[in-house]
């Protein structure tokens, strides 16, 4: 019914080869991933679904460098990518500003570490903190924003280091439904601006559809990808609005067919 | 907030009256009313005389005492060298503690090996009651300062570097991450997250090592000194000059508040971010 998902880049980015992830037990292992065999190319935006314990973090982890893989190999830009690294930028479900810094001062974070020049990092803040509204905040401390403002400062702070790619953690998760709604678009404006490859974990079917160019499917025990498929809604967001979208009947046959593909899963809970 | 402190006021029927209420039920109103209280039982029982003014002397003795031992000083020293002497042994002990418990506190939380060489020589002198070791180092480095600044020294360092130990350990792993995937190195991480990261519970545990040093201080002094407050209130119950007992108690109690008031204040403008989302 729907296409098989291929990179509409044109150069891959990150790309995992025969990746596999397992801790060992008292007794035997626990296999949290088996094989995986990812490419991300540019302007690629992949939202990952899947039941709880599909290890989606787990695959997020090994794409940031905070654990090695068992087995396989990654590599980032044809380099193998074995620590974490400013190449791959990262957004959790929380936002975990850094509290005792300004909200400039945590977007400069990255590019200070590297020893940018002071005069080059004001200039590159002030544009991310402009990307994600927020240059009015800037000398304002994370206590004194609101939720949704504060994701978007980690975002902001994960872009500044010019990344080859982004990778998310349920990043709206924990906003409300409104908010996220906002993020949602914020989001698909700041990848179009940027061009940045995205790799997006979600539990939200319709986030998914209304944000991903590409859509994967885990299952759990062991975590693996089970499909693999173009969103044919990935540019539609913006000329119409997230209602107009859900309430199309391609949209609603759409997330019919990846419920169920999540609800296949089960069986192997 | 005007407004909303004046919705609530309306609502709740607000009258000049109940604003009274109001404002006796402030807890600094409260704590205020309780120290009134004890000056007033304190001024009664000694003007009608009902213990002898050995045991307790009158606020009016005390206060003259004040004054006399302000003006004339108390056994050829003015006071406020005796207090500067004081201070002056806490302050080189507070610096000493500041300069090496938190780098090696911090440093022991990021490296197990670190604090697996120094926990057994902290777990064993920290339970130790001070004095039982000011002997040894009265021998070792005499009966001036520098005995007394080892034993502060070492009645501060320990709960300040368990303090900044621990303070590690509560780092969230997903902040540290955070930093290393914005390409932070590890020296970069210990500098510009883990030290800010902590400075909180350092600021706990600086209270707390203050308070140790304060008390050891007193001690120390009234064990073996020539000048200093500790010194002065016992050298005042030899000659059962409890008046002076009662100047020298005031200004040490006084004084113990007003440093950790102002450690409170700096805490306050350095972090304003602590307890807040």
């Amino acid at each position: 019914m729907f296409p098989s998902g291929f990179s509409t880049s044109t150069r891959s980015l990150i790309r995992l080869r025969g990746v596999s992830l397992s801790y060992p037990l008292a007794r035997g292992a626990i296999e949290v991933l088996r094989n995986i065999d990812l490419e991300l190319g540019q302007r690629d935006l992949v939202c990952v679904i899947g039941p709880s314990g599909c290890g989606k973090t787990s695959l997020l982890q090994l794409m940031a460098g905070y654990i090695q893989p068992t087995v396989g190999s990654i590599t980032v830009a044809g380099q193998p990518h074995t620590q974490p690294s400013a190449e791959v930028g990262v957004v959790f479900q929380q936002p975990n500003l850094f509290p005792w810094l300004t909200i400039a001062q945590n977007v400069e974070f990255g590019l200070k570490m590297q020893g940018m020049p002071k005069a080059d990092r004001h200039k590159y803040t002030a544009e991310f903190l402009q990307l994600v509204g927020l240059l009015d905040a800037a000398k304002r401390l994370p206590y004194q924003l609101s939720g949704g403002m504060k994701q978007r400062v980690a975002i902001a702070r994960a872009l500044a280091t010019n990344p080859k790619i982004i990778l998310m953690d349920e990043p709206f998760a924990s906003l409300d439904a409104i908010t996220r709604e906002t993020m949602q678009l914020h989001l698909k404006q700041i990848w179009r601006q940027t061009q940045k490859s995205i790799f997006f974990i979600t539990h939200d079917v319709e986030e998914a559809m209304l944000l991903a160019t590409r859509i994967l499917v885990m299952y759990p025990n062991p975590g693996r990808i089970v499909k693999d498929i173009t969103n044919p809604f990935a540019h539609e967001l913006g000329h119409l609005s997230a209602g107009q979208l859900r309430s199309s009947k391609a949209f609603a046959e759409m997330r019919e067919y990846l419920v169920a593909g999540i609800r296949g899963a089960y069986q192997y809970q | 907030m005007g407004v909303r402190k004046e919705m609530r006021r309306r609502r709740s029927g607000w009258r000049a009256d109940k604003g009274w209420r109001q404002f006796w039920m402030k807890p600094r109103v409260v704590s205020g009313v309780a120290v009134a209280i004890a000056f007033l039982v304190w001024l009664t029982v000694t003007s009608l005389q009902w213990v002898s003014p050995l045991f307790l002397p009158s606020p009016q003795a005390v206060g003259a005492s004040f004054i006399t031992t302000l003006q004339q000083g108390y056994k050829d020293q003015p006071l406020w060298l005796h207090i500067l002497a004081s201070m002056g042994r806490l302050a080189w002990a507070f610096l000493l503690t500041l300069g090496t418990a938190i780098p090696l506190g911090l440093l022991s939380g990021c490296i197990p090996q670190v604090q697996a060489v120094l926990d057994p020589f902290i777990e064993f002198y920290r339970p130790l009651p001070p004095l039982a070791y000011y002997t040894l180092l009265v021998i070792w480095l005499g009966i001036e300062d520098g005995s007394k600044i080892a034993l502060l020294y070492l009645a501060g360092f320990a709960p300040l570097y368990l303090a900044a130990a621990a303070a590690v350990k509560r780092i969230p792993q997903d902040r540290l991450n955070v930093a290393r995937s914005l390409g932070a190195s590890s020296v970069q991480i210990f500098f510009h997250v883990i030290f800010p990261s902590c400075l909180p519970e350092l600021f706990t545990g600086l209270r707390t090592a203050i308070g140790f040093m304060y008390t050891t201080l007193v001690a120390a002094e009234m064990v073996a000194a020539v000048s200093g407050l500790g010194w002065m209130v016992l050298d005042a119950s030899k000659f059962l000059r409890s008046d002076v007992i009662f100047v020298g108690i005031f200004i040490m109690g006084g004084i113990a508040m007003m440093i950790d008031w102002g450690i409170r204040w700096v805490e306050g403008r350095q972090l304003p971010w602590v307890g807040k989302g």
